[in-house]
């Protein structure tokens, strides 16, 4: 085995094995600090397919930013006003079943796909590429996600600020 | 084998360093601390100016007995001081030391380490919430908020250097810079990259915890802050991070503004082993600001801490990243 086949192994593992927990621990503080684990598993993944750039954003907006959102609001919620939040199984038959097929055609296209054995590529800078990409083929689509995140902001303080409930 | 032990070689370099670091700047921040007092600090161990009691610190914190509290979450309680530590560990893997060793030499290498920082902060909120302590809570809940809201110009002021370099390599930035001390970016676009500089370092003081903005722990109020309940080498470990922290935002001063490893004399004293001499010398000034600023300026109180943030700082960064970026295009 080569040293990325290693760390693929280590990295996989990592990921799925916190991923379970996210989803079956009763406590939610465990789901959001093991979802910690999940995100950077995933980054890792990002960067042995070579792009860093990607694996770098992944790490900055979904561990510096929105995992710290998840937890603040549980820690804002469980600790200051003893409210136990946690996470029960309900409806167990119909979620077997709807997850159940969506495992079942993962798994089906995953197993006809023909994909791609890429060897021996060039390692390539992608950041400017991406940069470039960014400002001419696709400047509509992120001017627009710009402005969906403005109006989230905006929303957020709106509902945030309002003296009456 | 040969990639693996060239691997294990480039990140143990780090580590060492950061431990040889962490205890001569113990020292340092001690005596700095007695003298700005107008006192004398450690005198007896080792001899000379009590050289040998930061090691002494070290070696009671090794044999501390290790409490967790009863109500505490234990699993947490184990795993957030190392989180704390691995990812400011983890960030120096993108900071070249001289011009031919950097552990890993990444294309998106300033990102990189504004990425990686952050785990930082759910180190925190783990040790925090899982002490099961008021104080340790508020703590970690201030702290957040704290590094949170300042990495926003912290981000600005990085990427205001982007402009200039057009590139995210740290290595590469430090090329940029050769030739003497007027090659350095701080000299670039007077006065802009000048208040640029000023703007990271002030943010990058609230990125680490320390005075003026160390309202995380402040002890007048929240006891020791998000560490209350830690002892023995969780504690130290902490404390670690703190210091490996502050000679990461300071080296990063130094690479972004000040030439990295770059001789200020042009050729004269420069070259790979100069190179090292020069970047620990210019981290460890500005770590040495650092200690300065905290035994002469008082604490700040949250909503001056968020004004500052939201009001001062991120407004004059968004239009000097504007002036810069336009006379950058103009030029």
């Amino acid at each position: 085995m080569s040293l990325f086949d290693i760390a693929f192994y280590i990295i996989a593992v990592l990921t799925i094995a916190s991923a379970i927990v996210v989803v079956s621990a009763r406590n939610i503080i465990y789901s959001a600090f093991a979802l910690l684990f999940t995100f950077f598993g995933v980054a890792g993944l990002y960067v042995l397919l070579n792009a860093d750039f990607i694996a770098v954003t992944q790490v900055l907006i979904y561990v510096g930013g929105i995992l710290v959102l998840i937890i603040f609001g549980i820690m804002l919620t469980t600790k200051f006003f003893d409210v136990p939040v946690r996470s029960e199984a309900l409806h167990v038959g119909p979620a077997i079943l709807v997850t159940g097929a969506i495992m079942g055609t993962l798994v089906g296209v995953v197993l006809k796909t023909k994909w791609f054995n890429v060897m021996n590529v060039q390692w390539e800078n992608t950041t400017k590429k991406i940069g470039e990409k960014l400002m001419t083929d696709f400047l509509l689509p992120f001017e627009v996600a710009s402005v969906v995140l403005l109006v989230a902001l905006l929303g957020a303080v709106i509902i945030a600020r309002r003296e009456k409930f | 084998m040969q990639d693996f032990l060239n691997m294990l070689i480039a990140s143990v370099i780090p580590l060492l360093f950061i431990l040889v670091y962490a205890v001569v700047i113990l020292w340092v921040e001690i005596k700095v601390a007695s003298h700005v007092q107008d006192r004398l600090g450690y005198m007896y161990t080792g001899g000379f100016h009590g050289w040998a009691q930061p090691i002494a610190d070290l070696l009671k914190l090794l044999t501390k007995e290790h409490i967790t509290p009863v109500n505490s979450d234990k699993v947490l309680f184990t795993l957030a001081p190392v989180i704390v530590f691995a990812s400011s560990y983890a960030a120096y893997a993108a900071l070249p030391f001289t011009s031919t060793f950097v552990a890993a030499n990444l294309n998106v290498g300033v990102f990189y380490i504004i990425a990686i920082t952050s785990f930082v902060v759910i180190g925190i909120l783990m040790a925090g919430w899982s002490s099961n302590n008021k104080y340790s809570m508020l703590g970690a809940m201030r702290s957040v908020a704290q590094i949170v809201s300042y990495e926003v110009p912290t981000a600005l002021s990085i990427l205001t250097v982007i402009v200039v370099a057009g590139t995210l390599n740290l290595q590469e930035i430090c090329q940029m810079q050769k030739g003497g001390l007027f090659n350095w970016f701080i000299f670039k676009y007077p006065p802009f990259m000048f208040i640029t500089f000023l703007i990271y370092f002030t943010a990058s003081l609230a990125e680490v915890n320390r005075t003026p903005f160390d309202i995380p722990e402040a002890e007048s109020e929240l006891v020791a802050g998000y560490h209350t309940e830690y002892t023995g080498m969780k504690f130290a470990m902490f404390y670690l991070a703190e210091y490996a922290n502050m000679f990461l935002v300071s080296g990063i001063s130094a690479i972004l503004f000040f030439g990295g490893w770059n001789s200020p004399f042009g050729d004269f004293m420069s070259g790979p082993a100069w190179g090292v001499f020069w970047f620990v010398l210019k981290g460890l000034f500005f770590v040495f600001l650092q200690i300065m600023l905290r035994w002469t300026l008082p604490r700040l109180r949250v909503d001056q801490l968020m004004y500052v943030s939201w009001k001062v700082l991120t407004p004059i960064s968004f239009v000097n990243i504007l002036i810069v970026g336009l006379w950058a295009l103009l030029k």
